[in-house]
């Protein structure tokens, strides 16, 4: 009853193609927007700032990029992480090595720097397709934690390759409380998912969508294949990147390369799929789902089975779990949360009447 | 130079093991499609599974620990745990999964790993365990005193295990009725079923077999490094294999095994001081990376061609 388009007449172009055309949409964001933006982080502690909601804004932001380019162009890769990983380097870098460089800018190199890095490594899915390019991104994901690694310059040599974080200062005002760093995060993510939802809406994103659903016939039609793929990978990066260094920066602090390691590539993934393949809501959705899921299983699971049986019995449970949960969403919706969500919504529109 | 060939001895031997996990994922990928990623969580949880069998038999049978009794009834236990695995995985992974598009099934192969690994941890706990399979790892004698040529007995083992093994699977596809129902299918699904091949049987039959390859290539690993978690890494090892090879070649698996094994280890000895070592880790992506981009399917894989 209460979402109903009905009455509501979309007189101009630009209303008929804005990014919620029903009313209540707008609503709902704003109040969402209001919600995280304003009344979270003045409600909430310090542990749920830090050890939930800013990892899953950055976490959304790295599945974001990896939806682009698995989601929206069709290339399976399984080196987010490292993009990731290029990204905090890069910012740390250009932050040390350039006097009195702006964090934004730095934030902004670092993508352009990440993006550049992972046009390289996509340039193999102008030849190979499907699992070979998968596997094939995984040289990306080992190559680039190794180079970290033994090359100390991108460290500024610290033995271990572990780098801390340098403030964050914007205009003067440093960023070192929790609830200051979650709203510089809410912001930019915010910003980069609007931009991303556009993106994915524009030309640009029906060329991906083309690519992905058969990139022979895309190409017979006009596209670019190498273009649009490499548009794909370069503008992936760049948000994986982006992610990366605010992985550093606003959420961990201390990172070593080995942190972006597989495991990180493969939970970004699983964020996607049990998000919604294809949908920058569901990137959203699956990143909280996989934040939240370990924890959960922490608190939950010694809860029922008390603690007598020990913290490996523990662990080992929740990798069972969790694997099974995965299969189980992939059996029970492949297309993930956003897909229930628009199932939801459709229901709603016509309660409580059905027809 | 007897260096040199030492290195490469050692390399297309270790080669032969990459081969072995990779073989598991060729027969599960031609046969069902599926990028089986649970592979390694396989080898794992068949080594894991033998060793602990190995631990308790003679405490059940009371027989003596190191009798030939113990070791094969603990085989036979572990090949019975895979099978019961890849039924278990065909049942309740695979069935409701089918038309699903391929990246739907790999992932739900990767939430597999977790499952399968959480499995063999929570039964056997998750301690490192030796596996003695009464072969020494020691250099032969003959080659070392007139050649001076370094190679493992072990390695020598592995090779004659994995040479058998590959016999025995090619023996099993070419004269087999299984056999030839698991070859049609592979071929073409939907040919295969309007024959009358019953398709969910061919995938447990594949996923057995991929178990008992997963069980011999857990032994001779576990029997190297000791049955640890690690072992689950071996899949790592095998993909670059496998795209070398082409997911759909038996032979390509052997030939990219022993290709990557080498040239892995003639890197590492030959360039891998030059930037600083360890390049072992990515040294067989790029390589396979490299190859790709001349042959995108893979030495023997078959060659896919697009219709619009």
């Amino acid at each position: 009853m209460l979402y109903r388009e009905a009455g509501q007449f979309k007189a101009t172009y630009a209303e008929d193609s804005q990014i919620f055309p029903i009313r209540q949409d707008r609503i709902g964001f704003w109040v969402l927007m209001l919600v995280f933006g304003v009344a979270v982080p003045l409600l909430t502690n310090e542990y749920w700032l830090k050890a939930i909601l800013i990892p899953v804004l950055i976490f959304s932001l790295a599945a974001i990029g990896l939806n682009i380019l698995t989601g929206y162009a069709g290339q399976l890769s399984l080196g987010s992480a490292a993009f990731m990983a290029v990204g905090a380097f890069a910012a740390y870098n250009f932050i040390l090595r350039i006097e009195g460089m702006p964090f934004l800018v730095a934030l902004v190199l670092a993508g352009v720097t990440a993006a550049l890095v992972g046009i390289l490594f996509g340039l193999p899915s102008l030849r190979i397709k499907g699992f070979y390019l998968a596997v094939a991104t995984l040289a990306a994901q080992f190559f680039i934690v190794w180079a970290l690694v033994k090359f100390p310059w991108f460290s500024n040599n610290s033995s271990s390759g572990v780098v801390t974080a340098q403030d964050v200062t914007i205009l003067g005002y440093t960023f070192s409380t929790p609830e200051a760093k979650y709203v510089l995060t809410f912001l930019i993510v915010a910003f980069m998912a609007l931009l991303a939802k556009n993106m994915v809406r524009s030309s640009t994103g029906r060329a991906w969508m083309a690519v992905r659903d058969m990139d022979v016939a895309a190409q017979v039609i006009g596209f670019r294949l190498m273009r649009t793929k490499l548009l794909a990978f370069a503008v992936s990066s760049f948000y994986c990147g982006v992610a990366g260094a605010l992985y550093a920066y606003t959420y961990i602090g201390t990172v070593e390369p080995e942190g972006f390691n597989l495991d990180l590539s493969f939970k970004i993934l699983f964020m996607i799929i049990i998000g919604g393949v294809g949908s920058i809501m569901g990137s959203f959705l699956g990143a909280a789902f996989i934040v939240l899921l370990p924890i959960f299983l922490d608190n939950f699971v010694p809860m029922i089975f008390g603690d007598a049986l020990g913290a490996g019995f523990v662990s080992n449970f929740q990798l069972i779990v969790f694997g099974g949960l995965i299969i189980f969403f992939l059996i029970v919706e492949p297309h993930g949360l956003a897909r229930l969500w628009q199932i939801a919504k459709e229901k709603l529109r016509l309660w409580p009447f059905p027809h | 130079m007897q260096f040199f060939i030492e290195v490469l001895v050692g390399g297309l031997l270790s080669g032969v093991m990459y081969a072995l996990v990779a073989l598991g994922f060729v027969l599960i990928y031609k046969a069902s499609g599926v990028f089986n990623f649970a592979q390694g969580a396989m080898v794992f949880f068949a080594a894991l599974t033998f060793v602990g069998f190995q631990e308790v038999l003679p405490g059940w049978l009371g027989l003596e620990a190191d009798s030939g009794v113990v070791f094969w009834l603990a085989f036979l236990l572990a090949f019975i745990a895979m099978i019961v695995l890849g039924i278990a995985t065909e049942r309740i992974v695979l069935r409701p999964l089918v038309n699903q598009p391929h990246i739907t099934l790999f992932m739900a192969t990767i939430g597999l790993t977790y499952v399968v690994e959480g499995i063999a941890q929570m039964t056997w706990g998750a301690n490192v365990r030796g596996l003695d399979l009464g072969i020494v790892d020691e250099p032969i004698a003959w080659l070392m005193d007139n050649y001076e040529i370094g190679v493992s007995k072990f390695d020598l083992f592995a090779a004659g295990v994995a040479a058998s093994l590959v016999a025995l699977l090619a023996l099993l596809f070419q004269y087999t009725k299984v056999g030839r129902a698991l070859r049609a299918v592979a071929d073409d699904h939907q040919a295969a079923l309007s024959i009358g091949i019953p398709l969910q049987t061919i995938w447990r039959v594949v996923w057995a077999v991929a178990g008992f390859v997963a069980l011999v290539a857990g032994m001779i690993w576990g029997a190297r490094n000791g049955v640890q978690f690690a072992l689950t890494f071996t899949a790592l090892k095998a993909l670059p294999v496998l795209i070398l090879g082409g997911f759909t070649s038996v032979p390509g698996a052997i030939v990219g095994g022993l290709i990557i094994g080498a040239s892995e280890k003639l890197a590492e000895v030959y360039v891998g001081p030059f930037v600083g070592g360890g390049i072992e880790g990515w040294f067989p992506y790029m390589l396979a990376l490299a190859f790709l981009l001349f042959r995108p399917e893979g030495l023997f894989g078959e060659k896919h061609i697009d219709r619009v």
